[in-house]
């Protein structure tokens, strides 16, 4: 790995081409700005620098850069439109439909000023010779026409609604979906705040389009489209002059598009790191108060929440100019149509009745246009938001669920637990530094091993690899003889459970967190678990004993409490293969004496893999293994390694001393 | 499952986007300013059909090509004026709006790192978050937009309707008159919408929520393969804020309906009579063409009332949702007259160090009734450079006796004071400075290492930095592949679980504080870092105030005293030896034999 200092970084434009003049002259402020500030450095934003990235925003943003270093921003575009129209492809036909009452919206609404019109042309005349019949027939016709607007409308929306929820919600479940089924890999760089902003600020934006602009773009186009044919009915020379109007609108409309997706692609990526700094606040706040650290937050927070400012201001300027653009040109229209339009009266060539509804269309022809600009900002917002989420839809699992005709099935379980066997495994995170380089190993079932080390000898990496939390670079890791990769995911859980030094909680009773291990286990089975690993004692003090809500993450159960419920959670879970990393490092002794009991019995039956730096989880174990840079330096039985003059032996003694 | 604050329903739609005022308040010329413009440019559009209708009148009619021109010229001109004005209205606020945006996320931040950790335990971050983004963004969207075309267009209304008068009064009175049911049925409407738009944003903060902890949880998860009961909680949150938001739609729905149907009505009675006082000659027929060109300019300010009021509702409620955050007392406050650290006080000489728990009682603020307090009455004494160790079972309360030093929470009886003051008597920033807390769960930022080990502490130099981490024998991190300068990652993950937790150590001695709090520091470690820790550590503490939470008896070697907590109170004081000696519930706690070899048993046997 190499270190590539910001100056190296090069200046490759990801939004917008060449041609767009504003984009080269105002945007590239932050661009000396110096990369290594409070973030450091990351694998991820030093290698971006060769990639691209022109803006200040560093390793946050710089791994979906990196990602994309081979795409381009065409391509960027072309994967968020073709998710949205992954999107829309169930709803065809109710889209079909909305595009109808939206149609028929226009219809009897553009019919309004006809009918004013007729009214005044045709009706007029026949009752000043007495007949008020026509003039009945156009206020009742009108009078239809408005009835027929409002249902359409009304329908129109409630389909629209149900079209746009439903693909929200599809979206919402597919990020969410998709984030839980990447690995861990993804997950220790995409950070939680990323994923966050992913899930609510980027879907919001798709809503706020869904919301205001569906409806206002159809209702924009079909008017416009409308009222060119009416106008082209009544009279083809003025209506000529309109069509001349619209080509200086629609090279506005070029400009404005360019320029507002360059800006809500870095809004986005702003707002994304606004969550990013808000998450760990408030996740971290303990750690921010006992150090004082507010200050320093907010001086980050600030600089973030300024940039975000700045950026919805550029974006504002560039709707502020855009839309009195459109204006200005519609206006001009305005004035034109009646000099062109007062001559041929005039001259006899058009009827007076004529140019009234015409320039009364022509006001209808512009009114929409503000809607217009307003829908195109949340449009290149929503496509904007769209990116990044195509972007992470597009990650696919380093760890994949096996393809229907490569599944094998596990054996019978013997009921002793199952075979785990490491066959010229290698593993490595970058290719020059291994982390296992050649590992092999086989367990056989019922075995209980426990594997100690210093820290970074590999011992964490085995285990991940044995919950297939990574895939191996190399070799195989093989369950009763079949390969991990070949095992649904769902049976691979079955039968290796885990228990990890972080014991998360999740929000619900502590029964639920207990029962997160067997989701149709029984209240009598949870409460097993939990009086197995002698944590029901305490659980049952609680105020409200199982059914206690642990609040948020926890935070009312000690950290050692906390581990116990983990415990019950494994146990409950009852698998061949029970994998414990340092899962006993925060109880206090009567608990561990208390674990330690349990697991006498528990792994009586089944495989199990201890990692630990106390030496006391040792005691149980079968056999020891003692790891060092990816490698086993020993192996045997506890006593064999305590009798020996190996590290083991070393090390339990030191052990011991530290016991009094 | 999920903490759905309450609804102060109460408060009017007007009331709750007033309290906005402050943050407005910087900006109200420029949104005065755009506002104005905005009725210029509404002016210079609705004078247009005037002046057309002039054109059509007079040069048209009389085929007078001559004063045609000026006239032109005037449609011309105004149109230009309208664009102008329409630049000028956009222009005013984009900027200033973006700011009040972020004035007001800003004050949201601030505020939420000012609360107390009691606080933080009762909300959940999703809701927060929530909170803090989409919320905030609506209200700009409202303030920037919608705000001034509420305003605007209730005025040309107005405007309309007045010229409407003048010219056909009669016309004009029916027009005002078919005001009034649109009325009506706009506060009926609100009403509902604004019960139903809350519950959507609460909604999506319950969904931010269960997004934020899936995440966090993504471990546990995967390791019991439960993603998919997490996916059918999401699903179905997600299902409930789609109900919610399709029931906002059908009330959309009637709303604009309504909102069509009585303007189309109208002008279908106003196109009867007009044409009948046009045929009988009460009206030229220029008149009514401009007349209708009018009413036709009003239709679209009518129709957007409804989308307006639907987002100005949304709004109040986005307004009433951080303001219910902003509302939150902070229950650990400064006090008005800080005391000055007392050692340092009396003569500048910095000898003191004295920290005394006296009478301590806790309680969580919303611990059900009926259950004792966690703490009840603890008295302790630690002396100036002494270190004392906490031992208890599990859930004993240590930890929380410790995060009462730093007041991390407050205590609910008794006191503690540092050499004489109580902790409530500094303020929280010298407090803190005072006192240095290593968690036994050490968070890391996602910030260079020498962020993460200063952290408040922004005057710390690298030197003092290698130093913290030298006592914490974490000086691997200099082996990192940029040093002090790299970066560890979301919560430190790709460190291992003993490599944070050095980490948090170094955090905690960096700054050289006088008290150090240190909860169990050492678990995750193995024994021969361990070892090495323990020594570097004993420099530290031979000079700094020390309680130190522990599990081991290793961890209990560090210290001149140990402390027994048990149901409450700290029952026993003494050394290890002696608590041993004396102390069945100590020696229950404490003593590893069973966990050790034959060795540890042969030696307890000669005790």
């Amino acid at each position: 790995m190499t270190t590539r200092g910001p100056e190296q970084a090069s200046t490759v434009d990801d939004a917008d081409g060449p041609d767009d003049p504003f984009a080269l002259q105002e945007l590239p402020e932050e661009q000396s700005a110096p990369r290594a500030g409070w973030r450091g450095i990351s694998p991820e934003s030093a290698h971006a620098d060769d990639a691209l990235d022109n803006e200040e925003e560093d390793g946050a943003e710089a791994l979906d850069a990196a990602a994309l270093s081979t795409t381009d921003a065409d391509e960027r575009a072309r994967n968020s439109r073709a998710l949205l129209r992954l999107l829309i492809g169930p709803y065809r036909w109710k889209v079909a439909v909305c595009v109808l009452l939206a149609v028929l919206e226009q219809v009897a609404m553009q019919a309004g000023p006809l009918l004013i019109g007729l009214a005044i042309d045709s009706a007029l005349p026949s009752l000043r010779h007495g007949d008020g019949t026509p003039l009945l027939w156009m206020a009742g016709l009108y009078l239809l026409c408005g009835a027929a607007t409002a249902g359409s409308k009304a329908l129109f929306l409630r389909t629209s609604g149900r079209v746009s929820q439903g693909m929200l919600l599809t979206l919402r479940q597919k990020i969410f979906d998709h984030a839980q089924s990447l690995s861990l890999d993804f997950h220790e760089h995409y950070t939680s705040g990323r994923l966050i902003s992913r899930a609510t600020g980027d879907v919001d934006t798709l809503r706020q389009l869904m919301d205001e602009g569906l409806d206002g773009l159809v209702t924009t186009f079909l008017s416009f489209a409308f009222i060119l044919v009416i106008l082209f009915t009544q009279d083809w020379q003025l209506a000529l002059i309109v069509i001349a109007g619209v080509v200086p609108m629609w090279f506005t409309t070029r400009w404005f598009r360019r320029r507002s997706r360059f800006l809500q692609r870095k809004i986005r990526t702003a707002v994304a790191m606004i969550i990013v700094q808000f998450v760990e606040t408030m996740n971290g706040i303990r750690a921010v108060q006992a150090f004082r650290r507010e200050p320093r937050n907010l001086e980050i927070f600030d600089e973030l929440n300024d940039r975000t400012a700045r950026l919805n201001g550029d974006s504002m300027i560039t709707l502020a100019r855009y839309t009195p653009a459109l204006k200005l040109i519609g206006n001009t229209t305005v004035a034109v149509v009646l000099v062109v339009g007062a001559f041929r009266v005039a001259g006899g060539g058009l009827e007076l009745g004529v140019l009234a509804s015409f320039l009364l269309y022509i006001r209808r022809l512009y009114d929409p246009l503000d809607q217009l600009a307003m829908f195109l900002n949340a449009y290149q917002q929503a496509g904007a938001a769209l990116e990044k989420v195509a972007d992470l839809l597009a990650r696919r699992p380093d760890v994949p669920e096996p393809e229907a005709e490569a599944v094998r099935a596990l054996p019978a379980a013997s009921g002793t637990g199952r075979e785990i066997a490491f066959r010229d495994v290698e593993f490595h995170y970058t290719p020059e530094v291994p982390v296992l380089p050649s590992f092999e190993l086989t367990i056989p079932a019922g075995q209980t091993v426990a594997v100690v080390g210093a820290t970074g000898a590999g011992k964490s990496t085995l285990v991940k690899l044995l919950a297939r939390f990574y895939d191996p670079s190399g070799g195989h890791v093989r369950l009763d003889g079949v390969d991990l990769r070949e095992l649904p995911n769902a049976e691979l859980r079955r039968n290796v459970s885990m228990i990890t030094q972080e014991s998360f909680l999740f929000s619900g009773s502590v029964a639920d967190n207990i029962g997160l291990g067997k989701p149709d286990a029984t209240r009598e089975q949870i409460e097993e678990a939990a009086r197995a690993i002698g944590a029901y004692d305490f659980i049952a003090a609680m105020p409200e004993g199982f059914d206690t809500d642990v609040r948020k993450r926890g935070g009312r159960l000690s950290a050692g409490q906390r581990q116990l419920v983990a415990f019950a959670r494994a146990l409950l879970a009852d698998p061949a293969v029970l994998v414990l990393d340092e899962a006993t490092s925060s109880l206090d002794i009567p608990s561990e004496r208390a674990v330690q009991h349990a697991l006498r019995t528990v792994l009586a039956d089944r495989t199990a893999v201890i990692i630990a730096h106390r030496l006391s989880t040792v005691q149980i174990a079968d056999r020891v293994l003692v790891m060092e840079a990816g490698r086993v330096v020993e192996d045997g039985t506890p006593q064999e390694l305590i009798a020996g003059t190996g590290r083991f032996s070393d090390l339990h003694r030191a052990w011991e001393e530290s016991l009094v | 499952m999920t903490v759905a604050p309450p609804h102060p329903s109460s408060r009017s739609t007007v009331k709750s986007l007033l309290r906005l005022w402050p943050y407005v308040r910087p900006a109200r010329w420029k949104l005065i300013g755009s506002t104005a413009a905005t009725l210029a440019a509404t002016v210079s559009g609705l004078v247009v059909p005037l002046v057309i209708q002039k054109v059509i009148d007079g040069p048209i009619a009389h085929r007078d090509g001559s004063a045609l021109w000026p006239m032109a010229l005037a449609v011309l001109g105004l149109g230009v004026a309208e664009a102008v004005f329409f630049w000028l209205r956009r222009t005013l606020t984009s900027r200033s709006m973006a700011r009040v945006e972020a004035a007001i996320r800003r004050r949201l931040y601030t505020h939420l790192q000012e609360q107390p950790v009691a606080f933080h335990d009762k909300w959940q971050s999703g809701q927060l978050l929530s909170r803090a983004s989409n919320d905030v963004s609506l209200i700009r969207m409202f303030l920037n937009f919608m705000l001034i075309f509420l305003i605007v267009n209730a005025a040309t209304f107005g405007i309309g309707i007045g010229v409407l008068l003048v010219k056909q009064w009669l016309l004009g009175l029916i027009v005002l008159a078919s005001s009034l049911p649109m009325l009506i049925f706009m506060i009926i409407f609100e009403q509902k919408y604004r019960v139903a738009t809350r519950r959507s944003q609460d909604q999506a903060g319950d969904l931010a929520t269960v997004v934020e902890e899936s995440i966090l949880g993504i471990r546990i998860l995967k390791a019991f393969g439960r993603h998919r009961a997490m996916e059918r909680r999401f699903s179905t949150l997600a299902r409930e804020l789609r109900g919610t938001e399709l029931y906002k739609i059908r009330l959309l729905a009637v709303m604009w309906s309504g909102m069509i149907l009585v303007p189309e009505a109208t002008i279908a009675v106003l196109m009867v009579l007009g044409v009948h006082m046009v045929s009988s000659g009460t009206m030229t027929t220029g008149a009514l063409v401009s007349f209708f060109s009018i009413v036709m300019y009003l239709r679209w300010p009518v129709l957007s009332m409804g989308f307006l009021l639907a987002g100005a509702n949304d709004t109040a409620a986005a307004a009433d949702r951080v303001f219910e955050v902003l509302d939150s007392e902070n229950s650990v406050t400064d006090p008005e007259k800080p005391a000055l650290p007392a050692s340092r006080a009396a003569n500048g000489a910095d000898a003191g160090g004295l920290l005394r728990v006296e009478g301590v009682r806790f309680r969580h603020p919303d611990a059900p009734e009926g259950t004792p307090d966690l703490l009840r009455g603890i008295d302790l004494e630690v002396r100036p450079g002494e270190t004392v160790a906490l031992v208890g079972a599990t859930g004993s309360g240590k930890t929380t006796l410790t995060s009462l030093v730093p007041r991390l929470y407050d205590v609910t009886g008794g006191g503690i004071t540092l050499d004489g003051t109580d902790v409530r008597d500094l303020t929280r920033s010298q407090l803190r400075e005072l006192v240095s807390v290593a968690f036994e769960e050490p968070i890391l930022f996602s910030a260079s290492v020498r962020e993460n080990v200063i952290l408040g502490y922004q005057q710390g130099t690298d030197a003092e930095v290698r130093r913290a981490l030298k006592v914490a024998q974490a000086e691997f991190v200099l082996d990192l592949p940029w040093g002090l300068d790299t970066r560890i990652g979301e919560q430190g993950l790709n460190l291992s679980g003993g490599q944070r937790q050095r980490l948090a150590l170094a955090r905690a001695v960096v700054a050289r504080p006088r008290f150090l709090v240190l909860d169990d520091p050492l678990s995750a470690l193995d024994v021969h870092t361990e070892a090495l820790v323990e020594e570097a550590l004993r420099h530290v503490l031979a000079t700094t105030t020390a309680l130190v939470v522990a599990h081991r008896p290793s961890t209990v070697m560090l210290a001149d005293r140990v402390a027994l907590l048990e149901d409450g109170r700290i029952t026993a004081v003494g050394t290890h030896s002696d608590l041993l000696a004396s102390s069945a519930a100590y020696r229950h706690l404490l003593s590893s034999a069973d966990l050790g070899g034959s060795r540890n048993e042969e030696r307890e046997a000669v005790k």
